[in-house]
């Protein structure tokens, strides 16, 4: 497929997931610390946001799946073992957003509107992500 | 009830979303693989991560003004939410997925690594939130 095709499904994919984000209130951090916090008067928001996001996803897959098995297969992650990036990274990431309460996209589409700490949260994210990545391939170029 | 019924069916755009990007691209929704993409050193499709990340972006601009009160910032001391983001970024990228690559379309396609990410993110976040919240009170 040439690359022009995929500009318009990204486009549409980003406003779409932009706006669920928004109307479910996930960009709004009191929302996902409410979820994530237990002693401060429990906010359930995110569990049904999840819900609907993995459900809704899960089905169409289903009806998908044998219509276009390419797709699939491009779009499976390459690696199936549980390794120790994957524990420590994960536990890593919880951290953080228990103590922000922002995850990458929420904290993306937020940005521009919020400002404040929502901008300095996304601009040291972004140097984590970038930090992380240049250490990686470091490490890699040198194994080589 | 009628708070339950917004947050699903944000939720479901959001599936779309991901399906969308599945059927057309062959590609997974996953934010902070799309945005680390982006980094560089360049890789190969960037124009396709860009185009998703601004259509989030101008979204949530075109929304703020209906909906104020959806972005308010975060009430906590600036050293830590410095702390916070960078966790977030080098957590994400390490475990190759945030909650919507793992727990939005890693979940939807029965990954066991996915499922074990969700479960370990969720604990270290309900486990760091609460602790936090007795620190500095809640949000």
């Amino acid at each position: 497929m040439s690359e022009s095709n995929t500009i318009l499904p990204a486009l549409i994919g980003g406003i779409l997931f932009g706006a669920g984000l928004v109307i479910s209130g996930m960009t709004d951090p009191t929302k996902v610390i409410g979820f994530l916090d237990l002693l401060n008067g429990w906010d359930p928001t995110l569990a049904f946001v999840l819900a609907g996001a993995t459900g809704s996803h899960m089905v169409a897959r289903q009806l998908l799946k044998d219509k276009i098995p390419e797709k699939f297969e491009t779009a499976k992650e390459s690696k199936v073992e549980i390794d120790r990036p994957l524990v420590v990274g994960a536990a890593i990431f919880g951290v953080g957003w228990g103590l922000g309460g922002y995850c990458p996209g929420p904290a993306l589409t937020a940005t521009i509107p919020a400002l404040g700490t929502t901008l300095i949260f996304t601009i040291s994210m972004i140097a984590g992500m970038a930090i992380y990545r240049w250490s990686k391939n470091k490490t890699s170029s040198a194994n080589e | 009830m009628e708070e339950a019924l917004i947050a699903t069916g944000g939720g479901v755009l959001i599936g779309i979303s991901a399906t969308i990007l599945l059927a057309f691209n062959g590609r997974v929704a996953g934010i902070s693989g799309i945005l680390e993409g982006i980094l560089p050193p360049k890789d190969a499709e960037t124009n396709w991560r860009i185009v998703f990340l601004v259509g989030m972006i101008v979204t949530g601009l075109a929304l703020a003004p209906i909906l104020p009160e959806a972005f308010v910032a975060v009430d906590r001391p600036v050293w830590l939410v410095i702390v916070a983001g960078l966790l977030v970024g080098v957590g994400t990228r390490m475990s190759n997925g945030c909650t919507s690559g793992h727990g939005v379309c890693g979940m939807a396609m029965l990954s066991k690594r996915s499922f074990i990410a969700v479960a370990v993110f969720l604990v270290t976040g309900i486990l760091s939130a609460t602790i936090a919240g007795q620190i500095f009170g809640g949000v």
